[in-house]
């Protein structure tokens, strides 16, 4: 028998295998490391107090993605002056959005068996009122304009071998009565006017009309409609074909999207539009590249919006009426909102 | 060749000595590699979603879609694979040696596929390479093994298989717990393991199925003699007694049987087990099988492999009526369903497989399994159609009643088939 060369080899072959992994795994470690450290020539960020009070002037707080210690952090800078330094709040979010007094924060929480999630209510000053856990990876989160209902939606998925199955929850949580929706499939389904259920349903990016109606995107069968929600009824009542991640603008009369457009590449599909719900009609922006974010109104007439970037994502501004031109308005910044 | 296989069996016995606790080398070096590959396949598997979404700020959904092509293929090249296997006098372990180095070779591709079509074609790839091993190395396994032990040997080939995929995700996360993003670590050390894994098969695999010494070399000759030469003719196979039976029964069931992810996404719904647990459901699953292979595969040779299969599904049809009958779904009734989920896999997967070694012989049994399998595979796929269609029409509880019904008639169905089979001792051995 040839035992003992098999052995060498095997033992070799370990040996070799292992120092690789080690060694990948110790310069991943570092490279870990280092983005904890400031770099010049990039934002920097300072603690400091940052609340959703009123009456602070008008401010935006968003996720910095900046190396250095406040890394991940909510951060703030005054809205005339973006590029300033930020304020970092000391809470770590992966998704934020707040509104009257109310903060909706989805962050992880690092465990020895990998990350798990959890969904928090920030008082209006970032303090956690009550916070519950999340089944899956945090992707949207929105609170109403009255600050009483909050949503999110996180992925679940990649349960089985090379699974590439992956399905959206979304949650509605009413933050006076703490009664949390933990799977908005639980509504009935109207679909062009007709009950309609189906294992293949997803619902993603709740954006707020106010405490009882928001819209919704759903979808199955391989499209996507916008729908809108009914907390009272719970019901969605599809509305319009071809609508992902709604965001409905302050004066309740425009919702921006993503939309996927015909003949873009199959990685890249979406352009960001504006649906005119007394005409119907839609109104692409002057943004050309592809968009893979529910777009933020910054003020009555300007979207905000993320991009990938040299730190994983910057946030840019286009006019909604689809004039002038894209700008970056946060380098290394996620998930903005505009807070008077 | 069946008959063959069942006088030789008594022969076999006392040059292995110990007859209950031996397993054959073999089977443990390919339990081994399988323990490696999973290891390696799920430590992606697991940090998949959360690399497309935080890594590549990418939205997986809509990722699915391609899902039943992927499958389809899958099952083609399973076909193919047990095909090339058998010819030439039994290429099972190069061709298994493709497989799993096809798989070994995505790992390090992830490194540099940054978009959703290049990760889904690579996935895809990895599939291909899944779908040419499963074969050759299932018939490797029973040829390695005494016929009379096949049902155990498997048993300890999926145990070893299911304890590596539980085994991955808490590699991937250790790695990612010590560096932080490091999801291109997790790719390298998922590709180093995967290497390690085609490694030993290549070392401690024999070239020659049954080399170690089970099988005299006599059956093997008769084997090649009784087969068919030219290329892979499923009506051929099929017309061979007990093999046509079975392959119906497998199709049969595999109609009624609900995929995992159904499964789970029901047991959610309608017990309305919280959102935090469901990334735990298949962990469930997994724990009863990983618990209950052996025993399965052990006494499945004692009471016979074709009906342990039938008990298996009957383990299923418990299951889904749990699903069905109790409402709200108290802690217990969702253990309860996992474990039976768990049991069925563990009465049917391996057990099959031996099942399917007793009646092809030994110089078609890649292709016999494969032909088995993927029939097993595409019924149970369309049964994923027909099941989401069913869902859509009239809801879920509608659906999965019409599943169990459909469970209720297929398994005394096929308990008929099998029994009323041509050749009575198939009953004893197989």
């Amino acid at each position: 028998m040839t035992i003992p060369p098999r052995l060498t080899v095997l033992l070799a072959a370990v040996l070799l295998l292992g120092s690789l992994s080690a060694w990948v795994v110790v310069h991943a470690a570092a490279r870990a490391e280092s983005r904890g450290l400031p770099r010049t020539g990039e934002p920097s960020a300072g603690p400091g107090a940052v609340t959703l009070a009123a009456g602070q002037g008008r401010r935006m707080l968003f996720r910095t993605m900046a190396w250095g210690p406040h890394r991940d952090e909510v951060v703030a800078v005054p809205a005339d002056d973006p590029g300033g330094p930020r304020v970092s709040s000391g809470v770590r979010c992966l998704r934020f959005h707040a509104s009257s007094g109310t903060g909706a924060c989805l962050q992880a929480a690092h465990g020895p068996l990998g990350d798990t999630y959890r969904a928090v209510v920030l008082d209006a000053r970032l303090r956690e009122r009550r916070a519950f856990p999340l089944a899956g990876i945090p992707t949207r989160t929105r609170v109403s304009p009255s600050g009483r209902m909050a949503a999110w939606t996180v992925f679940v998925g990649g349960d089985s071998y090379a699974g590439t199955n992956f399905s959206t929850r979304t949650s509605i949580l009413d933050t006076r009565t703490w009664s949390l929706e933990e799977n908005l499939e639980a509504y009935r389904v109207l679909k062009d006017g007709r009950p309609y259920h189906a294992a293949d349903v997803n619902l993603w990016g709740v954006t707020f009309a106010d405490d009882g109606h928001f819209w919704v995107t759903l979808a199955t069968g391989g499209r996507t409609w916008l729908a809108r929600g009914d907390v009272a009824a719970r019901t969605l009542t599809t509305v319009r074909q071809n609508v992902e991640c709604p965001s409905l603008s302050p004066d309740g009369t425009r919702i921006a999207f993503k939309k996927r457009v015909a003949g873009l590449p199959e990685d890249a599909p979406w352009r960001l539009y504006v649906l005119d719900l007394r005409t119907m009609r839609e109104t692409p922006i002057a943004e050309r590249r592809s968009v893979d974010d529910q777009a933020v109104w910054l003020d009555a007439s300007t979207l905000g919006y993320a991009l990938p970037g040299d730190f994983g994502a910057d946030i840019w501004t286009a006019p909604a009426d689809g004039s002038g031109a894209p700008r970056r308005l946060l380098p290394a910044a996620l998930a903005p909102v505009v807070v008077q | 060749m069946y008959l063959a296989d069942g006088r030789d069996a008594p022969a076999v016995v006392p040059h292995r000595g110990r007859r209950w606790a031996a397993v054959p080398g073999t089977v443990l070096a390919l339990g081994t590699v399988s323990l490696i590959t999973d290891v390696s396949a799920e430590m992606i598997t697991a940090v998949l979603p959360l690399y497309l979404v935080s890594g590549l700020g990418l939205s997986p959904l809509g990722f699915g879609v391609l899902d039943g092509v992927y499958n389809g293929v899958g099952a083609l090249v399973r076909l193919a694979g047990g095909h090339l296997a058998d010819g030439g006098g039994g290429r099972h372990k190069a061709v298994a040696v493709a497989g799993y180095a096809l798989s070994a070779l995505c790992k390090p591709l992830l490194l540099v596929a940054h978009t959703l079509p290049v990760i889904g074609a690579v996935l895809a790839l990895d599939r291909t390479g899944k779908g040419l091993r499963t074969a050759p190395r299932d018939a490797l396994i029973s040829l390695a093994a005494p016929p009379e032990r096949r049902g155990h040997a498997f048993g300890v080939h999926r145990a070893m298989d299911t304890a590596g995929a539980l085994c991955g995700p808490v590699l991937a996360f250790l790695v990612l717990g010590v560096a932080a993003e490091g999801y291109d670590a997790v790719f390298t050390v998922s590709a180093c393991v995967a290497a390690l894994g085609v490694l030993v098969l290549m070392l401690f695999v024999p070239g020659r199925p049954g080399g170690v010494g089970v099988a005299p070399k006599t059956s093997r000759r008769a084997g090649r003699r009784a087969a068919p030469s030219g290329p892979l003719r499923a009506p051929a196979l099929l017309r061979m007694p007990g093999v046509g039976r079975l392959a119906a029964c497998a199709v049969l069931l595999g109609l009624t049987t609900v995929s995992d992810s159904f499964v789970y996404l029901l047991l959610q719904r309608r017990f309305e087990v919280p959102a935090r647990w469901f990334p735990l459901l298949p962990l469930g699953t997994a724990a009863a099988f990983l618990l209950l292979a052996v025993p399965a595969g052990a006494v499945a040779d004692r009471v016979g492999r074709r009906r342990l299969f039938l008990l298996g599904h009957l383990a299923l049809l418990v299951a889904y009526g749990l699903v069905l009958a109790v409402p709200g779904g108290p802690l217990p009734a969702v253990v309860a369903v996992l474990v039976l989920h768990g049991a069925f896999y563990a009465a049917t997967d391996g057990v099959l497989a031996a099942a399917v070694a007793g009646v092809v012989p030994d110089a078609m049994r890649a292709r016999g399994l494969a032909l088995v399998g993927t029939g097993q595979a595409l019924a149970r796929f369309a049964c994923s159609i027909g099941f989401g269609a069913a869902w859509t029409a009239w809801g879920d509880g509608p659906a999965l009643a019409v599943a169990t019904a459909g469970l209720a008639i297929s398994t005394p169905i096929a308990l008929a088939a099998l029994r009323s089979s041509a050749c009575p001792s198939a009953q004893r051995t197989a």
